[in-house]
């Protein structure tokens, strides 16, 4: 009973927040909304002992990825009164067509689903049992070729942001470093043989 | 008895709340971003509510996978944005026609 009540009160938190992202003019509020989306959803997933993503959730998705979208949208001077200019021009064709999909999923999920879906909970998990262990068990032995791939995905993003968001400025002083490393003592001094210059 | 009807439920409401968001903001390119991460959500809320229920791991590593290319995917539209802003000075998607030819 205790569980219900917590996981409606999330929800309701949740869907909240999601309104707030797509209602709110000011891009800020909106990231804001957004983080608070994305706890609601970790403290869910704690609900259903989903442990160690609803922490990596938080810490990656809320440390990292929102600050990033805030970095951003503080950073571009954005016009806001210019760009919301046809708010509301979408909104009827936008709410039908989510309308739609919620009540043809819904469908789906409550009248058209087998009598055991319908009658399941979630499986218990035995005594002593770690979220953790159990999906490092598993992510390091089957899927350890996704997850090499996943590390490259990321250095690719790493070399991606980088070489899209560097530029040159004209102008600009800069070292070369390869040619300073290369120089030879010959390139710079010149030994001059000469006689001395005899006594006045 | 909360189970996995209503974490799909859930899931499908955010999901149709995340298109509905991409139809509205059609103008501002951030916010697309941001309806985008909110569908990724939604789909992530699918994949452990179905491990959960199944007692299988595996819907969780895909979770794991899906965060890892969702944080990619941010940085590199994040970067595009940041120069495409630096080109045109706006992210209004509406003048963004230039090879409409």
């Amino acid at each position: 009973m205790f569980h219900a009540i917590l996981f409606y009160c999330f929800s309701a938190v949740l869907i909240g927040s999601a309104l707030g992202v797509i209602f709110s003019r000011n891009p800020v509020h909106a990231v804001m909304f957004l983080v608070l989306a994305f706890f609601e959803s970790a403290m869910l997933w704690l609900l259903i002992e989903v442990e160690f993503l609803a922490i990596v959730m938080i810490l990656v998705y809320v440390g990292a990825v929102m600050v990033l979208f805030l970095f951003v949208v503080m950073m571009l001077d954005i016009d806001v009164e210019r760009i919301e200019g046809g708010f509301t021009r979408y909104l009827p064709l936008g709410l039908v067509i989510a309308g739609l999909m919620v009540v043809e999923l819904m469908q789906i999920i409550w009248f058209r689903s087998s009598a055991e879906l319908a009658s399941g909970g979630f499986v218990a998990t035995p005594e002593g049992y770690s979220n953790t262990e159990a999906l490092g068990a598993v992510l390091y032995t089957e899927h350890v070729y996704a997850f090499e791939i996943a590390a490259v995905i990321l250095l690719l993003a790493i070399v991606a942001a980088i070489t899209l968001t560097m530029r040159k400025r004209p102008g600009l002083k800069q070292q070369k470093i390869a040619d300073q490393v290369a120089v030879k003592a010959s390139d710079r001094i010149r030994i001059v043989k000469m006689d001395a210059e005899g006594r006045e | 008895m909360i189970g996995l009807q209503h974490y799909l439920t859930l899931s499908a409401i955010l999901f149709a709340m995340s298109i509905a968001g991409i139809f509205i903001n059609r103008r501002n390119l951030i916010l697309l971003l941001m309806c985008i991460e909110l569908m990724l959500l939604a789909v992530n809320f699918n994949f452990v509510a179905f491990s959960r229920y199944l007692g299988d791991e595996t819907g969780q590593v895909f979770v794991f996978f899906i965060l890892t290319v969702a944080a990619a995917e941010a940085a590199i539209g994040l970067a595009i944005l940041i120069v495409l802003f630096r080109n045109q000075r706006s992210i209004n998607v509406q003048e963004l026609d230039s090879m409409k030819g």
